[in-house]
């Protein structure tokens, strides 16, 4: 096992590992956002549980900002030593006719979604923590009520940012839609399940991010 | 037809290459590519000039030998095929052609479009192949039960010619393509189960050692095999190398 992140198999089983654990918990914020429109009342209890449950907070929050910090460095390593084992350049290479566009630039759709994170951070993350650890307000309320649900919506009038959420949610799909296969490949998966596997997976490359920007759009305009 | 050449000129190895033009004439499209390629040599050689260096062997898409980068795609536009087998009827008359050597720092150019690919046999050495008895008294292939099915996969992995298209295509230079063939022939046959973990760990250990690129699962690879190699090599070298690995 020791050494395991020098190979390339090895680097390329993490990246996986990572990217299905994001998959994972960005089905689970997906989940939860959904209740923001179907429900604000189970919405703002369903975040103030997550925001305030200490296995949550002090547990699996920071499983979940090595997992997201491990992706990109990783997807930045990949990415240099790949360069490296290039040598010259072709003059002439035609990318588009064995691949696809997704395939051949992670690390732009991968870039894109990281700058859209460090705004989404600022967003919300930065002042939730505020809030909760550094004033230490972990009530949850505002004005004798919750506050989740009327931060959201706040959130999303100004058009540019609903504008700037659905273009971070476009190369979220483009990343998903190669990278969901990729990632079981990677892991060795490639079996009499793959074919269902790969629809499965442009099915969530596809709905989700939809759905992330119907999420946006529907506050923008019922707020 | 007449067709514009732009083909890398490099003299050796140490040498700064570059894209020099030529023109070819009266060209068949019942010629193979390197047929047309010995015609501009013919031409070079009687000018006086320098011939454009080329690797070929067989020209029965068998040895793996002809390589060339062709209008953007490692053994030119067409599918299935090696350099000897493209015909130049993929090409119109007053086509220009842009021809480049495989590119990987694993590749190292030799000459023009002569790549060293010494790095694939480093590999083979490193793990490909099985330790059998040669004695005189070695036990008959055919007395070993092997399923339809895992002969036949065996047998579409052992097909691989090492030509390095795979290589060329990857935009990551990865041998995974290579290695995952290699990797497989064996794997799926008993013969190959003694010296399977030893395998797979030393083939991709020389593959990193060498230079090659992370995979990352693009499927160039897989399109630009002349040989069909399938992607499900790799995964079944990822589960190889994984199993062996984490078990220690």
């Amino acid at each position: 096992m020791s050494g395991i992140l020098n190979s390339s198999i090895g680097r390329k089983f993490a990246m996986a590992l990572s990217a299905l654990f994001l998959m994972i918990f960005i089905l689970q914020h997906f989940v939860i956002n959904m209740l923001s429109v179907l429900s604000p009342d189970t919405f703002n209890e369903v975040s103030h549980f997550m925001g305030t449950f200490w296995v949550i907070q002090y547990l699996m929050q920071p499983v979940l900002i090595f997992g997201v910090i491990f992706h990109f460095v990783m997807g930045f390593v990949l990415e240099i030593k790949n360069k490296k084992a290039n040598g010259v350049k072709y003059v002439k290479n035609n990318g588009a006719a064995n691949s696809t566009w997704m395939s051949r630039n992670m690390i732009w759709s991968g870039g894109f979604i990281l700058v859209f994170l460090v705004i989404h951070f600022i967003d919300f993350w930065i002042p939730e923590i505020n809030t909760k650890y550094i004033v230490g307000d972990m009530s949850g309320m505002h004005d004798g009520e919750f506050r989740y649900f009327h931060e959201l919506q706040e959130k999303f009038v100004p058009i540019w940012r609903v504008a700037l959420y659905c273009v971070g949610f476009v190369f979220l799909a483009l990343h998903l839609l190669h990278g969901f296969g990729s990632a079981f490949q990677s892991t060795g998966v490639n079996n009499k399940y793959t074919k269902g596997l790969q629809g499965f997976g442009k099915a969530y490359a596809i709905l989700i991010p939809l759905g992330f920007i119907f999420i946006a759009l529907f506050h923008h305009f019922t707020h | 037809m007449n067709l514009t050449l732009k083909i890398w000129r490099q003299k050796d190895s140490q040498a700064k290459g570059q894209m020099v033009d030529y023109k070819v004439t009266e060209i068949s499209e019942h010629m193979s590519f390197l047929e047309m390629m010995d015609v501009l040599n013919e031409q070079l050689v009687n000018s006086g000039e320098e011939p454009v260096a080329f690797d070929h062997d067989c020209r029965e898409g068998i040895c793996g030998m002809c390589s060339m980068y062709i209008n953007g795609e490692a053994h030119g536009p067409d599918r299935g095929i090696t350099t000897c087998q493209l015909h130049m009827r993929m090409f119109n008359d007053g086509d220009t052609i842009t021809i480049e050597p495989f590119r990987a720092a694993a590749f190292p150019v030799i000459k023009d479009l002569v790549v060293d690919r010494m790095s694939f046999e480093r590999i083979q050495q490193a793990g490909g192949y099985i330790s059998v008895n040669t004695s005189g008294n070695t036990q008959d292939a055919n007395s070993i039960p092997i399923s339809k099915h895992a002969a036949d996969e065996a047998m579409d992995a052992a097909t691989c010619i090492g030509c390095g298209a795979c290589v060329a295509s990857c935009k990551n230079s990865s041998a995974m393509l290579f290695v995952g063939a290699k990797v497989s022939q064996y794997a799926l046959l008993p013969q190959g189960q003694v010296e399977a973990a030893d395998r797979v760990k030393n083939m991709v250990a020389q593959m990193d050692l060498e230079g090659f690129g992370n995979c990352t699962n693009t499927g160039a690879c897989e399109v630009e095999c002349p040989k069909g190699i399938s992607l499900e090599n790799i995964a079944r070298m990822n589960r190889e190398y994984l199993s062996t690995t984490l078990k220690g």
